[in-house]
């Protein structure tokens, strides 16, 4: 087993990606750097129980989660300003005619893969993700970042699934326009 | 059941969310069969949930 300062010195070295982790999904730099101290002196002190295991960042990451569903909670338990409430129907309904068809059938996207290579289309995937409403966002990145299931995000936001599932329809549908307009129909 | 642009989206967004009944999964491949357009937004949006996955990873690989 890696002596102390060692292991330590492999933790923090971590910092900079756990960061970027818990900034992703809390939109607030103060709560995410919160976290990660958290975490990394979780870590520290539950230092035998990485005993053994295969992977540092795996594991680091699982007891960030923890910490960053924490926080989650105590920024659901806050009032939404009401200036960005959230239901904001009109943009997907634009997307279709009254009886349901797409008003402009969406294009095809050339090489999605070979974007997956470029650091700016992940820019680019981040600044559509910043436009998205707060709780939206909140929701999406519950899902599709920290893979949670469906029914662990209705308990922490305390929405029903219903809900669940309209909140992240409208995030892939506007991140899906988003990225057509800023990346791919470029 | 025949479905819309509209409610096809909105079921291929919840089959990654919970698993799809089988009469649903019937209704989204009648629909597909005819609608180029589904068919890439069903595309696209999984797409979506592999680049979000690789997001935290790329600025700081390794």
């Amino acid at each position: 087993m890696a002596a102390p300062d060692d292991f330590r010195q492999q933790l923090e070295a971590l910092r900079p990606y756990l960061l970027r982790y818990a900034s992703l999904q809390l939109r607030d730099s103060a709560a995410a750097e919160d976290c990660v101290q958290e975490a990394l002196l979780a870590a520290l002190t539950g230092q035998a129980s990485f005993a053994g295991r295969a992977n540092l960042r795996t594991w680091l990451t699982g007891i960030l989660k923890h910490k960053v569903v924490d926080a989650i909670r105590r920024q659901a338990r806050e009032p939404v300003v009401s200036a960005e409430a959230d239901e904001e129907p009109g943009e997907i309904d634009e997307l279709f005619s009254e009886r349901g068809h797409w008003s402009e059938r969406p294009a095809a996207w050339g090489d999605p893969d070979g974007a997956l290579e470029q650091a700016q289309f992940f820019r680019a995937l981040e600044t559509c993700l910043e436009r998205l409403p707060t709780r939206t966002a909140r929701a999406f990145m519950m899902r599709e970042h920290m893979g949670f299931e469906t029914g662990e995000i209705c308990k922490e936001l305390d929405i029903t699934p219903t809900h669940c599932w309209v909140m992240l329809y409208r995030a892939r549908m506007t991140l899906r326009e988003c990225l057509q307009q800023t990346w791919f129909g470029k | 059941m025949l479905l819309s642009c509209k409610e096809t989206t909105r079921l291929v967004s919840q089959g990654l969310d919970r698993e799809l009944a089988f009469g649903e999964r019937v209704a989204l491949r009648v629909h597909f069969a005819i609608c180029l357009g589904c068919r890439r937004a069903s595309r696209q949006m999984r797409f979506l949930r592999l680049a979000v996955r690789q997001l935290s990873e790329r600025e700081f690989p390794g």
